[in-house]
């Protein structure tokens, strides 16, 4: 029983963070309709912004989160105004969005390749100190609770932006009716700016975590295995469902760790896939989302 | 006779890449024809790649029936994973597909018989420059006749307008089935052809990129006829050697393509705008 105790503590970390990684897919999805592949470039360089403040300018957690924060956010917004504003002003297909976004991974993998190099990079000892805490046989470090402390913040954060604000309000009736939000006064371009922003912000603080979560280890090519993770929590929680894909990341967190302490750990991915193509086939609109009438 | 020899044998493997390049986009041509975009085609391949090295490298086979085994076993795949996976549209379908995908991937990584993570080794070296472009051929002749055909049309009909075409009396389950089977056979024959080149086989060949890397070649090329993702298929296996000399930034260029040409030609570049000689069809 310690043991399980133990490592639903563990998935529980990890899914905090793959659920910090998924509301940014889900948030772009969900006002846009559209899959933004280069998110998890994003996620990269996030980490990668954060081991340059830690490393040249000395920063401790906190500035350095915010600046991964506001850089990728920033990004996030130059990604949408490259990779998909043209073509969402000509109206073109949905698959052209994602095949845009595939390039804009392309070329920031690249970036990053360039500006930091090829070879994982570890974050500074003591970035968070090495502490445990240990109540009941089960043993919890204050990494674990920063990184779960730093998410349950967010997403709070998120929530109340969402539902109190004027710009939240905006980005769910964007969500609900382009049109029609447009017609009614909503500023358009602004929101689908804002989003971006939000989207790519929360990815990038999620690299951080994760970099930090697998012990300081970050690279420019850290992204692609968070990709799929990202893609699976919100098709399991339902897409654009902003508590679906927060439900979906814990899923596949808490999972996964349990695949590797009672099953095989070489098959951690393919039953975390197998379930997808299960919910997909057999409730394709995710455990939360509710049958939309238009087509994806 | 004799300098086209040379070229041939310094960029053999780049050529016959090429050429399993343009088969693999022409396998998720034919589901975008009938307007379902499957990303399982890179995990079909693979499948066939397996089947093909295990029959020649363990049992002796002969190519021909390596390569029809693998296609066949694809095929057959394709057909159980498309059935269910036909109630899903758009970019549902991608994504169940591309688990389809990572569940080969790791099942590969994990049996005996596909040789872990390390994969297959040793695979002799049978096919030829003959071999690859043959297949090529047939299959772009195959491609050439079918757009002519019913079975063509039918597809065409279901990519403009499902309902429209279910009402007119196409079949659309079935046609959609076809469409799957056909993109199975080709992408098996692709893997099978590959590995006997390139001696070896491993799991990543599943890959989530390897899958989107399908993709690209047919955007890039064009969807509105088969010659599209051979182009395409073709051009971007070369361009990343032919940008050699940028080093480092040479993935950056990739992906600035990748980028602008579905921005500015959203038909490929083989659209046909583009190149005024070739009639504009629907």
């Amino acid at each position: 029983m310690a043991v399980f105790l133990q490592q639903l503590v563990n998935g529980i970390s990890l899914g905090s963070v793959y659920a910090l990684f998924a509301l940014g897919f889900t948030l772009v999805f969900g006002v846009l309709e559209i899959i933004n592949l280069a998110h998890s470039a994003v996620l990269a360089v996030g980490a990668l912004l954060a081991y340059t403040l830690f490393t040249r300018l000395g920063v401790g957690l906190i500035p350095a989160l915010l600046g991964s924060f506001i850089g990728t956010g920033l990004l996030g917004i130059a990604i949408d105004y490259v990779a998909f504003r043209p073509l969402r002003i000509r109206q073109a297909a949905r698959l052209a969005s994602l095949i845009s976004s595939i390039g804009v991974a392309l070329i920031l993998v690249n970036l990053g390749q360039i500006l930091w190099g090829s070879e994982p990079l570890s974050y500074p000892p003591g970035t968070v100190p090495l502490r445990f805490f240990t109540a009941g046989g089960v043993t919890v470090s204050l990494l674990q609770i920063v990184t779960l402390a730093t998410t349950v913040a967010l997403l709070i954060g998120l929530r109340l932006l969402l539902t109190r604000t004027k710009v939240g309000m905006a980005i769910r009736a964007v969500a609900e009716n382009p049109t029609t939000a447009s017609l009614l006064g909503m500023p358009f371009d602004r929101v689908v700016m804002f989003t971006f922003f939000l989207s790519s912000a929360l990815g990038g603080v999620a690299g951080v975590l994760i970099g930090m979560l697998l012990q300081g280890s970050v690279s420019p090519f850290m992204g692609n295995a968070y990709g799929l993770k990202g893609l699976a929590a919100i098709i399991l929680g339902g897409m654009g469902d902003i508590t679906g894909a927060v439900l979906g990341g814990f899923i596949i967190g808490i999972g996964e760790i349990m695949i590797v302490q009672y099953l095989n750990s070489s098959y951690r991915d393919g039953v975390a896939f197998g379930l997808l193509f299960l919910v997909l086939i057999i409730r394709p609109t995710g455990l939360l989302g509710q049958r939309r009438g238009r087509e994806a | 006779m004799s300098l086209l020899l040379a070229f041939y044998n310094a960029y053999s493997t780049l050529i016959l890449f090429s050429g399993v390049a343009a088969l693999l986009a022409l396998s998720i041509y034919v589901t975008l024809m009938a307007g379902q975009l499957s990303l399982g085609n890179a995990a079909l391949a693979t499948i066939g790649g397996y089947t093909a090295a295990i029959l020649t490298r363990d049992h002796h086979a002969p190519l021909w029936v390596a390569l029809l085994s693998g296609a066949l076993l694809a095929t057959t795949v394709a057909i159980i994973i498309g059935i269910p996976s036909l109630r899903l549209r758009g970019v549902y379908l991608a994504i169940a597909t591309l688990a389809f995908g990572e569940v080969v991937r790791v099942a590969a990584l994990n049996l005996r018989i596909t040789g872990g993570a390390l994969g297959l080794v040793g695979i002799p070296r049978l096919a030829t420059f003959w071999h690859v472009y043959g297949t090529l051929a047939a299959v772009a002749f195959f491609f050439y006749r079918l757009e002519r055909s019913r079975v063509g049309r039918a597809l065409a009909a279901i990519r403009e307008d499902e309902t429209a075409a279910q009402a007119m009396g196409v079949r659309v389950t079935y046609y959609k089935v076809l469409a799957f089977a056909i993109a199975g056979f080709i992408s098996g024959l692709a893997g099978g052809l590959s590995v006997h080149f390139t001696y070896i086989i491993n799991p990543s060949q599943a890959s989530f990129g390897e899958a989107v890397n399908i993709l690209t070649f047919a955007v890039f090329g064009g969807t509105t006829t088969f010659l599209g993702p051979i182009v395409g298929g073709i051009a971007l296996t070369v361009l990343p050697e032919a940008l050699r000399f940028l080093r480092e930034y040479r993935l950056l260029l990739n992906g600035a393509i990748l980028v602008l040409v579905t921005i500015y030609l959203p038909q490929g570049i083989l659209a046909p705008h583009l190149w005024r000689w070739r009639r504009a069809r629907v």
